[in-house]
């Protein structure tokens, strides 16, 4: 087989396995749609972060609108202190409410921002101050058994 | 006087592997070395990426497209006893793209690649061919190692990210055409679940590394081989049993270390 032949097979193979990757990057992967371009950082103080991830969604109104870029400890105040990056097309106003929710009843929790109706908008690396922790199973459950104790103890007496 | 004899065959074993896998290492980094030319010489290149890739392409995309369409069938009778059925583009693509992609197709290439470039740098011994090179002052390892082992490296991702697309469109051909798993929620749970860099930057770093292996071990084995037919033969039965080891194991390490964050 001479050279040009071989070429034109290499090349051909080339071409088909860059297009396959191509066909996995955009078709079966989200390399298309998720892809959040320029973005600016929101910070959020969080009683309780439950199991919040790096990476996890930040979503108003079920939109994905940004990503948790970071999770640290505060350890003067002894919460949480979540960045998020969010898109830059996407400005909101600074009574926003952040409440960190759960996808389904045991799917994997996002950042729902709740939008308020200040005329003024956050600015990147704000805080955003009003914030609701994650809602715990354990917690609400115990709870829910101490009310019905107490309440039994109230028919009693 | 038995047990003595014994110990002392075990101790040469060991000692002689030992010996065989520093010489390996060198050889790697001699392969490494002299890889300047397989690039400015690309035409050499070239042509080992027909004998190893192109070559490959019709048995790996034929069992791409089998071992998705099984994916298809067997997640499909999984999944609908939960009812989610339409999860099954989400099986289909999230197991091939971080695992049998890059697995089965290196362990295909390993058979129908690496057992023929052993093989042939074997028989190049064996003839004296290589021989006949050092005497004219070519070293045999930058003009016929280092080609083989770039093709390789290269051929191989190329190959697993074929083998991927083709087993997810198998997996489409059963689960959609045949089963009638909606279409719409088939595609779209898949991208919502597979993830570009977790997944499938991950996938193609893992056969580059696979190619690698293969790569070594192949022009390895035939550069060490018994300059016999029967060391040809042994040397290159060595190259498939050990490069589909070395792929297995090296398969556990790197999910060990890619996947952990999740």
């Amino acid at each position: 087989m001479n050279r040009a032949t071989i070429d034109l097979w290499v090349g051909f193979f080339v071409a088909i396995g860059l297009a396959a990757l191509l066909f996995l990057s955009l078709k079966v992967g989200n390399l298309s749609s998720t892809d959040v371009g320029d973005t600016y950082s929101l910070q959020a103080r969080f009683d309780n972060i439950g199991g919040l991830k790096v990476r996890a969604a930040v979503k108003s109104a079920g939109v994905v609108v940004g990503r948790v870029g970071e999770i640290h400890f505060d350890p003067e105040n002894y919460v949480a202190l979540v960045t998020m990056n969010i898109d830059k097309r996407y400005k909101f106003p600074r009574d926003t409410f952040a409440t960190i929710n759960t996808s389904g009843l045991l799917g994997e929790q996002y950042i729902g921002f709740d939008v308020g109706g200040d005329t003024e908008m956050l600015k990147a690396g704000e805080l955003v101050k009003k914030t609701q922790s994650a809602v715990v199973l354990e917690k609400l459950i115990s709870q829910f058994m101490f009310n019905k104790a107490a309440e039994d103890d109230g028919k009693k007496q | 006087m038995n047990l003595a004899n014994l110990l002392r065959q075990l101790g040469r074993q060991v000692t002689d592997r030992i010996w065989r896998l520093g010489f390996a290492s060198r050889f790697l980094l001699m392969t490494l070395l002299h890889s300047g030319t397989s690039l400015r010489r690309l035409q050499l290149t070239i042509r080992e990426i027909y004998f190893t890739g192109v070559l490959s392409l019709i048995i790996i995309l034929v069992s791409g497209l089998f071992v998705g369409m099984v994916l298809g069938l067997q997640g499909y009778d999984t999944l609908q006893r939960y009812g989610s059925s339409e999860a099954l583009g989400v099986l289909v693509a999230l197991s091939l793209v971080r695992e049998l992609g890059p697995v089965v197709a290196a362990l295909l290439f390993a058979s129908r690649a690496g057992s023929a470039i052993t093989a042939e740098i074997g028989l190049m011994k064996a003839t004296e061919q290589l021989s006949a090179m050092e005497m004219m002052a070519v070293s045999p390892i930058a003009r016929v190692v280092a080609p083989r082992f770039w093709a390789g490296v290269i051929s191989m991702p190329l190959l697993a990210a074929l083998f991927s697309a083709m087993g997810v469109l198998g997996g489409y051909l059963i689960g959609v055409q045949l089963i009638g798993v909606d279409e719409g929620s088939f595609w779209s749970q898949m991208q919502a679940a597979v993830d570009f860099r977790q997944d499938i930057m991950n996938g193609v770093i893992k056969s580059c590394v696979f190619g690698a292996l293969v790569s070594w071990i192949a022009v390895f084995e035939g550069y060490d081989a018994d300059p016999t037919a029967e060391g040809v033969s042994r040397a290159t039965t060595r190259t498939v049993v050990t490069s589909s080891l070395a792929i297995l194991a090296a398969d556990f390490v790197l999910t060990a270390f890619l996947f952990r964050g999740l």
